[in-house]
């Protein structure tokens, strides 16, 4: 316990362990949403689009998350309007959008720094990356994220079950879609600096699945996922600590085990 | 009294004609049945009828104050839905989303009013069982419950009894019939099913990219369009 303790006396731990928890809820709550309507896929596109934005920012010395916020978020909106137009299949759609992002990416950081740890750190995250004014903009961002998604429960539910009787009742259905991908494109960016772009996406399905092995209800799958979420976290975290592994996979496997564990209970039953 | 009206209604989908010359009339109370083939532009009025696509030409007149918004849609069910981890209650709670307004949450008295559209549709016992546990018949009177939470005067139901056995199909039918004669609410419902669609209906709107009939389900048993899309047997 002493050691935990300890562990937190860091500067760099205090950050993680806050941006941390804040992202994992973000990431859990509105993946419930984003697994139901078959839009996982979104959010894995969107962390190859913020690589792309940060390895351009990092190449031009600008601030990562000023960068990677506004771009990641138009690209969400895209990746949303193609999904429902027929011209180019929405799955084919996002995959050619991040794999264009990612080398973008790569063209970028190879011209200017080089393949360097920076990279690396983007590809699979890094508790050291986040220097205090990204904590604080990720604090902030992320409460937004929280915010946003309780005040709209009600309507983000109906949405997510049956869009046709939603639009029939008069609800803006496109209005609530692009509220969804917007704070999934935020919390991808501000997940992505611990978590790295290859591993983010598993932090929004693993805890929503998870969740749904167990929960019948919406409400119960949303506060199962948030819990599920922070414990992984948490778990990942303190692992990583002490065993010297990736902060951003040892949370991932925290989740897979999760999961598995999750479901063979759930097939027992 | 007429609480919908449509006048020479027409659809196109990107230039081209789906369905024209759409005149018909629902009265308060009346029990709407409209039939036809697949891709006989039942589909689009419905679209049309929620306000969901504009018609290109004609018009829709609703009166006695109901909204396109305020109407009970019951929509065919999508895979989604079938195994969606959702309470019973939650999704029949959803169906108050139209009175909801500019408040973020549920009142209680919209809480109440889901409750009592539970026991009038018999599911209040399953009120926190999940609905991908569900049969097939209680999920659409789950459905069936949170129209009737959007809607005081007007139900559209599309193909409400798709995908159901014969006795739930049965139980669906009577329900319906129930709420449209106790309740005074009036129904619209599209159907595949015409021998069951003659039997509860009271007027029947037959299309096929234009309308072919409209009239009282006793003129239309009548008539050789009903004979031969019946296959010849007289009903």
């Amino acid at each position: 316990m002493s050691q935990i303790i300890s562990m937190f006396s860091y500067q760099f731990m205090q950050r993680a362990l806050i941006v941390g928890v804040l992202v994992s809820l973000c990431a859990a709550l509105l993946g419930v949403s984003l697994v139901l309507k078959r839009y996982s896929m979104i959010g894995d596109g969107l962390s190859h689009v913020g690589f792309g934005a940060l390895a351009i920012a990092s190449a031009f010395n600008l601030a990562p998350l000023a960068v990677a916020v506004p771009v990641v978020v138009a690209a969400a909106i895209l990746m949303l309007r193609l999904n429902h137009n027929n011209a180019v299949k929405g799955d084919a759609a996002i995959a050619m959008i991040s794999s264009s992002s990612l080398a973008i990416g790569v063209i970028c950081v190879s011209l200017t720094t080089g393949m360097n740890t920076d990279v690396s750190s983007y590809m699979f995250g890094s508790v050291l990356s986040l220097s205090s004014g990204d904590a604080v903009l990720s604090v902030i961002l992320s409460l937004a994220v929280l915010g946003l998604f309780i005040l709209f429960y009600p309507r983000l539910f109906a949405v997510t079950f049956d869009e046709s009787f939603s639009r029939a009742t008069g609800t803006r259905t496109e209005l609530y879609n692009s509220l969804l991908a917007v704070l999934t494109a935020v919390t991808v960016v501000l997940g992505m600096r611990m978590m790295g772009a290859l591993l983010i996406s598993s932090l929004i399905i693993f805890p929503a699945l998870s969740a749904m092995c167990l929960c019948r209800s919406f409400k119960s799958v949303v506060i199962a996922s948030a819990i599920i979420s922070v414990l992984c976290f948490l778990f990942g975290l303190v692992f990583s600590y002490f065993f010297e592994t990736p902060t951003g996979a040892s949370i991932v496997a925290a989740d897979l085990i999760c999961y598995g564990l999750f479901r063979l209970f759930a097939g027992r039953k | 009294m007429a609480i919908l009206e449509c006048e020479n209604l027409g659809f196109s989908y990107e230039g081209k004609r789906v369905l024209e010359g759409v005149n018909f009339s629902l009265n308060a109370g009346d029990y709407l049945c409209v039939v036809g083939e697949n891709g006989s532009g039942k589909s689009t009025l419905i679209k049309g009828l929620l306000g969901l696509k504009a018609p290109d030409e004609g018009s829709i007149r609703l009166s006695d104050g109901l909204k396109a918004t305020e109407i009970g849609y019951l929509p065919q069910q999508t895979q989604v839905q079938r195994d969606f981890p959702a309470s019973v209650y939650e999704v029949v709670l959803s169906g108050c989303l139209n009175s909801l307004g500019s408040s973020l949450f549920y009142s209680k008295e919209l809480k109440r009013r889901a409750l009592e559209n539970m026991e009038r549709m018999g599911i209040d016992d399953i009120k926190n069982r999940s609905y991908q546990t569900l049969s097939g018949g209680q999920q659409q009177r789950v459905l069936l419950a949170r129209a009737l939470c959007a809607t005081k005067k007007l139900l559209l139901l599309d193909e409400p009894v798709t995908g159901l056995d014969p006795i739930a199909s049965g139980e669906m039918y009577n329900l319906i019939k129930l709420i449209n004669l106790c309740d005074n609410i009036s129904v619209i419902m599209v159907s595949h099913d015409i021998h069951e669609a003659v039997r509860y209906a009271t007027h029947i709107l037959h299309l096929g990219h234009k309308q072919l009939f409209f009239g009282s389900a006793a003129e239309y048993r009548e008539s050789s369009l009903a004979r031969r899309f019946l296959g010849g047997a007289r009903i």
